[in-house]
C-alpha cells in the first residue's frame, strides 16, 4: 500500500514534448513509471519517447485511461491545463510548475474540489511512491521502500527528510510535495488523512514553511485525528516580517504565520518538532524507537 | 510588487470611484503649482513610500498656502522617510502628492485580501478607520465585517449592500458604498491584486463615501500579464541587491547577519539561514540559486552576497538532486575564481556525486572548507566567521 499513487497508476504527462516534459518523462520511465502518453495540442498522432502524443487530455484518457496526469506547462497557461485535465476525467492532477497568478489557482483549486479531482500542487516536486512510481522532478535514486509518509511545502526540504529516513533506513512509504504557493490544490490535513489511513505508512514526517496558518490548521487535525508518530520541522525561524522568501507562500503577514508560531501549535498538538533539518531522521528515531 | 498611494488612487479615479484631486509631483516649483491648480486654501502634501506610518513620521502635513506645499516638497524630496514600518535607513522619497483637503466626519475601513485558508478573496470593511487594522481585527474581531466572494460568479451588488448596512450607512450611502464595492472587486481581478486597502474610507461632511488612502499590493506571479502595472513599478523603494538579483532570477533578501547563505530550493535556503542560527551565526542573507545553479548563476550569486561589506563567510548548501555535484563543485571552483572571493567559503555538497564533488573542492587549492554534513558546514561556517554569538 502506499497513498495517491502505486506501480499500477498510469500517468500522462501534458507538456510532453516540451524541454522539462521530455527530461522528466524520460526520468520517469527509467523509474519504473506507467507512463502511457502525453498531450501537446497540434502535435496528436506523433510519437514521442516511444509513447503516443495526443492534442486534447480528453482524448489522451479516453485512448489510456490514464490514473493521473504532470503537468509541465509554462504557469501563463497553467490554469488552462488544470481545467482541461480536471474536465476530462482523470482524477488526479500533479502540477508541477512555479509562477502561476493566486487569482488562476482560486479557479482552478474550486473546480476540481466541484468535480472531485484531486489535486497536488503547483509550484512543488510532485508526489513519489519509491519503487513503484515517480511523478515530478524528484531524484528518484535518494528513495528507499519504506515505512514513513513525508508531506512538505517545500522540494529540496523534502529531498533532505528523504536522505535522512533512506540513512537510517526506515525508508518512505510514499512522498508528496503540496508546494509552496499561497493556494495549494491539497493541503497538509488531505495529505496526513491519508497517510493516517495508508497500512503501509508508520510514522509521518511534515515539513512546513512560514506563511498561512496551513500547518496550525494541520496540528489541529492532528491532534484530533492522527494517532501515528509524526515528526515536523518548519523553516523559517530567521526570515524577517514582510518579505518573500522564495516561494510564493512563505511571507510573514500581519504577524501572522511565523515559525514560532507554527512550531507552538505542533508541540501542541503532541508532535515531536525538531529545531535543526539535519534532526529530521534522527527525531522519527527517538519517537519512535526504532 | 507594491504601488504608491498616487497610482492606486490613479487606478480608483480609473474605475469611477471617489478620491481626492491630486497632483504628484518631484520637484517644490510644480508642488506649488499644483496646488494653485486644484485651488481651495487648503491641501494635504504626502511623501510618496512604499510604506504605511507616513503621518507620525511627518511625512503627510496639512498646508495653507501653495509655499508651504513647496517647502514641504523641497525639505522631503531626495530624502529618507523612516516609519515604524521601514527599516533604519527608511524609503527614499522622490514624489510627493498634492491632494484638495477632505472634511472627514467619519473614518472606516474597507480593504480585501486572497485569503489562504478560505482560498477565496475576502472583503473586510470595519466602522473602525484610520487605525492600524491588524490591532482591530486582534482585539475586537467582531467589528471586521466580512464578504467572501466565490471565484466562479465573482463579487454580487447584494454582498456590497448586506456590508454597507451592517455598517450603519444610510440609504444614499449603501448605493455608493455598493458601488465601491463592485468597482474594487473588478479592480482586484483585473489587476491581479494580492491585497488592497482603503484606510480610511472616509464620509464626508456632506455624507459621500470618499478613499483618502489607497494601498495595493500585486501578485508578483501575474506581472508578466499587466505590462501597465510594470510601469508603475519604482525600483527605488526595493534593496538594491535585491532588485539586482531578480534580474538574474535569483531570489535574494537582505538581512543584517555576517553569513552570506548560496542554496538551492527556497525552503532549504530558509532551513540553511535557519541552521546556522542554532549554532551560534547570523545570516546575512536569504538566496536561492534554483534547481540549475549552474557556473554562471553562482557567480552572480557571490558578487551579491559579497556586495554586503557584512560578510564574513559564506555558506553554500547544494541538494545535488538530478544534477551532478561534481559539475556544482567546478561551477563553485569558476566562480570563485572569477569573482576573486577573498572570505572563507563553506561548501556542502550532498546528493549525487557528492563524494567526488567534495574531493574536486578540496583539490582546488582555494580558500574551500568541504563539509561532511549540513551540521559540520553550519559548525564550520559559524567559526570562519568569528565564532558563536
Amino acid at each position: 500500500m502506499s497513498i495517491l499513487i502505486d506501480k499500477n497508476t498510469k500517468v500522462i504527462c501534458q507538456g510532453f514534448t516540451g524541454a522539462q516534459g521530455t527530461f522528466h518523462s524520460e526520468q520517469a520511465i527509467e523509474y519504473g513509471t506507467q507512463m502511457v502518453g502525453g498531450v501537446t495540442p497540434g502535435k496528436g498522432g506523433q510519437t514521442h519517447l516511444g509513447l503516443p502524443v495526443f492534442n486534447t487530455v480528453a482524448e489522451a484518457y479516453a485512448a489510456t485511461q490514464a490514473d493521473a496526469t504532470v503537468i509541465y506547462v509554462p504557469a501563463p497557461f497553467c490554469k488552462d491545463s488544470i481545467l482541461e485535465a480536471a474536465e476530462s476525467g482523470i482524477k488526479l492532477i500533479v502540477c508541477i510548475t512555479e509562477g502561476i497568478p493566486t487569482l488562476d489557482m482560486l479557479v482552478a483549486k474550486e473546480r476540481c474540489d466541484q468535480l472531485g479531482v484531486r489535486l497536488i500542487g503547483p509550484n512543488c516536486p510532485g508526489v513519489i511512491t519509491p519503487g513503484e512510481c515517480k511523478i515530478g522532478i524528484m531524484p528518484g535514486h535518494i528513495h528507499l521502500p519504506g515505512k514513513v509518509g513525508i508531506v512538505s511545502r517545500s522540494g529540496t526540504l523534502t529531498y533532505e527528510a528523504v536522505k535522512q529516513t533512506t540513512d537510517y533506513g526506515f525508508g518512505q512509504s510514499s512522498c508528496v510535495g503540496i508546494g509552496g504557493d499561497p493556494i495549494p490544490g491539497s493541503n497538509f490535513i488531505d495529505i496526513l488523512a491519508m497517510f493516517q489511513a495508508d497500512p503501509k505508512t508508520e510514522a509521518i514526517v511534515m515539513i512546513g514553511e512560514i506563511g498561512g496558518t496551513a500547518e496550525e490548521e494541520a496540528a489541529a487535525y492532528i491532534k484530533a485525528n492522527v494517532t501515528k508518530p509524526v515528526v515536523a520541522y518548519i523553516a523559517g525561524v530567521t526570515a524577517p516580517p514582510g518579505k518573500r522568501m522564495g516561494h510564493a507562500g512563505a511571507i510573514i503577514s500581519g504577524g501572522k504565520g511565523t515559525a514560532d508560531d507554527k512550531f507552538a501549535a505542533l508541540q501542541d498538538a503532541g508532535v515531536k518538532t525538531v529545531r535543526s533539518l539535519a534532526e529530521i531522521g534522527n527525531g522519527l528515531k527517538e519517537l519512535t524507537g526504532w | 510588487m507594491n504601488l504608491h498611494e498616487y497610482q492606486a488612487k490613479q487606478l480608483f479615479a480609473e474605475y469611477g470611484l471617489p478620491v481626492s484631486t491630486g497632483i504628484a509631483v518631484d520637484n517644490g516649483p510644480d508642488a506649488k503649482a499644483a496646488a494653485e491648480k486644484i485651488g481651495g486654501d487648503k491641501w494635504v502634501v504626502k511623501a510618496q513610500v512604499h510604506a504605511g506610518g507616513r503621518g507620525k513620521a511627518g511625512g503627510v502635513r496639512l498646508v495653507d498656502s501653495p509655499a508651504e506645499a513647496q517647502s514641504f516638497a523641497e525639505e522631503w524630496l531626495g530624502k529618507n522617510l523612516v516609519t515604524y514600518q521601514t527599516d533604519a535607513n527608511g524609503q527614499p522619497v522622490s514624489k510627493i502628492l498634492v491632494e484638495s483637503c477632505t472634511d472627514i466626519a467619519q473614518e472606516l475601513y474597507l480593504g480585501a485580501v486572497v485569503d489562504r485558508a478560505t482560498r477565496r478573496i475576502v472583503f473586510m470593511a470595519s466602522t473602525e478607520g484610520g487605525v492600524e487594522i491588524e490591532k482591530v481585527a486582534e482585539e475586537t474581531p467582531e467589528k471586521i465585517l466580512k464578504a467572501i466572494i466565490d471565484p466562479m460568479t465573482g463579487a454580487q451588488p447584494f454582498q456590497g449592500r448586506d456590508l454597507a448596512f451592517r455598517l450603519g450607512l444610510n440609504s444614499d450611502q449603501v448605493k455608493q458604498f455598493t458601488k465601491l464595492f463592485l468597482g474594487l472587486a473588478k479592480l482586484f481581478e483585473d489587476f491581479d491584486l494580492a491585497l488592497l486597502e482603503i484606510n480610511p474610507l472616509v464620509i464626508t461632511d456632506q455624507g459621500n463615501l470618499h478613499c483618502l488612502d489607497g494601498k495595493i499590493n500585486i501578485d508578483s506571479n501575474a506581472m508578466y500579464r499587466q505590462p501597465k502595472l510594470k510601469e508603475m513599478h519604482d525600483p527605488t523603494q526595493e534593496d538594491a541587491r535585491e532588485a539586482h538579483a531578480a534580474e538574474w532570477e535569483l531570489n535574494y533578501v537582505a538581512l543584517d547577519g555576517n553569513i552570506g547563505c548560496m542554496v538551492n530550493g527556497a525552503g532549504l535556503a530558509m532551513g540553511t539561514m535557519d541552521i546556522v542560527q542554532l549554532h551560534g551565526g547570523s545570516p546575512a542573507n536569504f538566496l536561492d540559486v534554483g534547481g540549475g545553479a549552474t557556473k554562471e548563476r553562482v557567480t552572480e550569486a557571490f558578487k551579491i552576497i559579497l556586495s554586503d561589506t557584512n560578510v564574513k563567510a559564506v555558506l553554500v548548501n547544494i541538494f545535488g538532486g538530478i544534477v551532478r555535484c561534481d559539475l556544482i563543485a567546478e561551477g563553485i571552483i569558476g566562480a570563485v575564481h572569477e569573482v576573486g572571493v577573498e572570505v572563507p567559503v563553506v561548501v556542502r555538497l550532498e546528493g549525487n556525486n557528492a563524494e567526488l564533488g567534495r574531493q574536486v573542492l578540496s583539490d582546488s587549492g582555494l580558500n574551500i572548507i568541504a563539509a561532511t554534513s549540513l551540521t559540520d558546514a553550519a559548525e564550520k561556517v559559524v567559526a570562519a566567521a568569528g565564532g558563536a554569538q
